[in-house]
């Protein structure tokens, strides 16, 4: 990857209470790509994504997107400054119809849409994500795929540059989850640069760019998928010494 | 905005109609009844400015005296040294004060504690009150003799009704009361979706605030005499809070369906049991919140429509609940 970098992260750290979370995490994502944030249950992928995003503070360490450092800013800041997320337990509005689901995050973002013009670019959003037919359903009633599309739309309203799917793929079933992958790489198509956290093996080796991998709240590894999958460290970090 | 739609011409004509025709009031009934009528369209102004915060928010607040009596109590203290509509004007300034400054401090805490926080300040500031009455001005009561009959009371508090409803539903229309919706959906959503919460969730306390620090000062001049007991008694918080629910704290006519049946159950049971009013007030509280936890438009939506999700509105009612 030749592109500039777009989010830059360096000596990142959070603790709660004794529990050091995050230690020492530094990595760059160049714009336009995929990057896999991966590691075994426990090792801090999640709260890196809080970090970034803002639902937690970094006790030390930088986020830097675009050249504007953005540690520690308030959550709707971080998101007007073009970062938005989905999360692993999935967060819809769940007596707010899908549209209203859509429109929340249109209606906030630096170019706010309000409106008939937010009622006409939800519709549209929905058409895209493939649930124009629930338009008027509470997201509350959705199925849990349907309820990750929506929430997927509701990040994409918010016309980020930096994605962050937090275990998106989850929880899919074999056709939703190629159907799933497929809409991923729709948007890195459209230039997105998107972070993932993932488990499915088959999503990380077909979509990511590079990987960065974690145990024990640091990172351990960094380079194209084949590369860190057979890294010794990141073997030993999944199945134990025995494999290595 | 779409101000100038159809969809908004309509209800506000057919209710400035209605309002138009219940100014005529005083020329139909005796001063018994007009007596009655301040007591229900005061409190339902109380009642729904609660809503307008606590309904989408799910924040309870038991605050409503506070700002009631620091209304009643600018009055009690500017009343004859400034004409009436400046005495509105400083009693709104000093709610919107006290409420930025509660707002600020307090809506950071969650749930339960919101709760405690509120009903304690009720007791902080009747105390401060007390304390200055007693160390500065020497004299616990105030006396509020104003040129302001009866039916003037009710016309400014009917004008007040009018400009709360028009509020809330321009506000129910608006990008700020979406937000305020979306945060009580979800406030961690709220946040990454660009929201700046804390702000949002001050700014619609404040005007809440605001409408009831404005009933306190036009219901002053029916005491003519008040102390901090009668000002800052935390009863009427706790009687808005379940008119609220009672009727329904999340749709702008909700709270209106709550403080009719109950402003005349209250007038009944101090006509008749004055000295167990506030056992049989915590059992109309809890009889509200056990057998209508949507309140009144919860019960409504369920049975029209049995398929809309009427069960949130539980959550709405239990912190009240407990505490009572």
């Amino acid at each position: 990857m030749t592109n500039e970098i777009l989010l830059s992260i360096s000596g990142l750290q959070k603790a709660f209470g004794g529990l050091i979370a995050v230690n020492q995490m530094q990595f760059d994502v160049h714009e336009g790509e995929i990057l896999g944030l991966l590691g075994p249950n426990g090792s801090g992928k999640t709260t890196v994504m809080n970090l970034i995003s803002g639902a937690l503070q970094a006790n030390e360490g930088k986020i830097v997107i675009s050249g504007k450092d953005i540690t520690n800013l308030p959550a709707h800041k971080i998101s007007h400054s073009g970062i938005a997320r989905t999360f692993q337990l999935v967060r819809v509005l769940p007596d707010l119809d899908c549209v209203e689901n859509i429109e929340a995050g249109l209606a906030y973002r630096t170019k706010p849409l309000w409106g008939d013009a937010a009622h006409a670019a939800a519709l549209e959003l929905l058409e895209r994500i493939g649930l124009a037919k629930q338009a008027h359903t509470p997201a509350g009633d959705l199925t849990y795929i349907d309820q990750k599309r929506l929430e997927l739309g509701r990040a994409l309203a918010l016309q980020p540059k930096l994605l962050l799917l937090d275990e998106w793929l989850a929880g899919l079933n074999p056709s939703e989850l190629q159907d799933g992958i497929a809409l991923v790489r729709k948007l890195k198509n459209e230039g997105l640069t998107i972070i993932m956290v993932e488990h499915v093996m088959d999503a990380i080796r077909s979509l990511c760019d590079r990987c960065v991998v974690m145990n024990a709240g640091a990172k351990i590894a960094d380079g194209t998928p084949d590369e860190v999958l057979s890294d010794p460290e990141v073997v030993r970090a999944y199945l134990g010494d025995s494999h290595a | 905005m779409s101000i100038l739609k159809p969809d908004f011409i309509k209800p506000v004509g057919i209710g400035a109609v209605i309002f138009a025709a219940l100014a005529f009031l005083p020329s139909l009934v005796d001063s018994y009844y007009m007596s009655l009528a301040i007591s229900i369209v005061s409190f339902a102004v109380l009642a729904t400015a609660w809503s307008m915060f606590s309904g989408p928010t799910r924040y309870i607040s038991l605050a409503t005296v506070v700002f009631f009596g620091i209304g009643a109590y600018t009055v009690a203290v500017l009343g004859e040294v400034l004409p009436f509509p400046l005495v509105l004007v400083c009693a709104g300034l000093a709610g919107t004060v006290i409420a930025l400054l509660v707002g600020f401090s307090t809506l950071r805490l969650a749930g339960v504690y919101f709760v405690i926080f509120t009903f304690g300040l009720t007791e902080l500031v009747r105390q401060v009150v007390s304390w200055y009455e007693v160390n500065v001005t020497r004299e616990m009561g105030r006396y509020v003799f104003l040129d302001i009959t009866q039916n003037d009371i009710y016309w400014q508090l009917l004008a007040l009704f009018a400009v709360l409803l028009l509020t809330g539903f321009i506000l129910g229309r608006s990008r700020l009361g979406f937000a305020l919706r979306i945060i009580g959906e979800d406030e961690t959503v709220a946040k990454h979706c660009g929201i700046d919460v804390t702000r949002v969730k001050v700014a619609l306390f404040v005007l809440s605030a605001l409408f009831m620090t404005l009933t306190g000062a036009i219901m002053a001049p029916r005491w003519t005499y008040i102390d901090p007991v009668i000002a800052f008694n935390p009863m009427l918080s706790f009687q808005v809070v379940i008119m609220a629910l009672l009727g329904g704290p999340r749709r702008l006519l909700g709270p209106l369906l709550g403080v009719v049946p109950l402003t005349l159950l209250f007038e009944i049971m101090t006509a008749n049991f004055p000295n167990h009013f506030s056992i049989l007030l915590g059992c109309v509280f809890l009889v509200i919140v056990y057998l209508l936890p949507g309140g009144v438009v919860g019960l409504y939506e369920k049975y029209s429509a049995p398929k809309k999700r009427v069960l949130a509105t539980e959550q709405n009612a239990k912190p009240g609940g407990n505490a009572a």
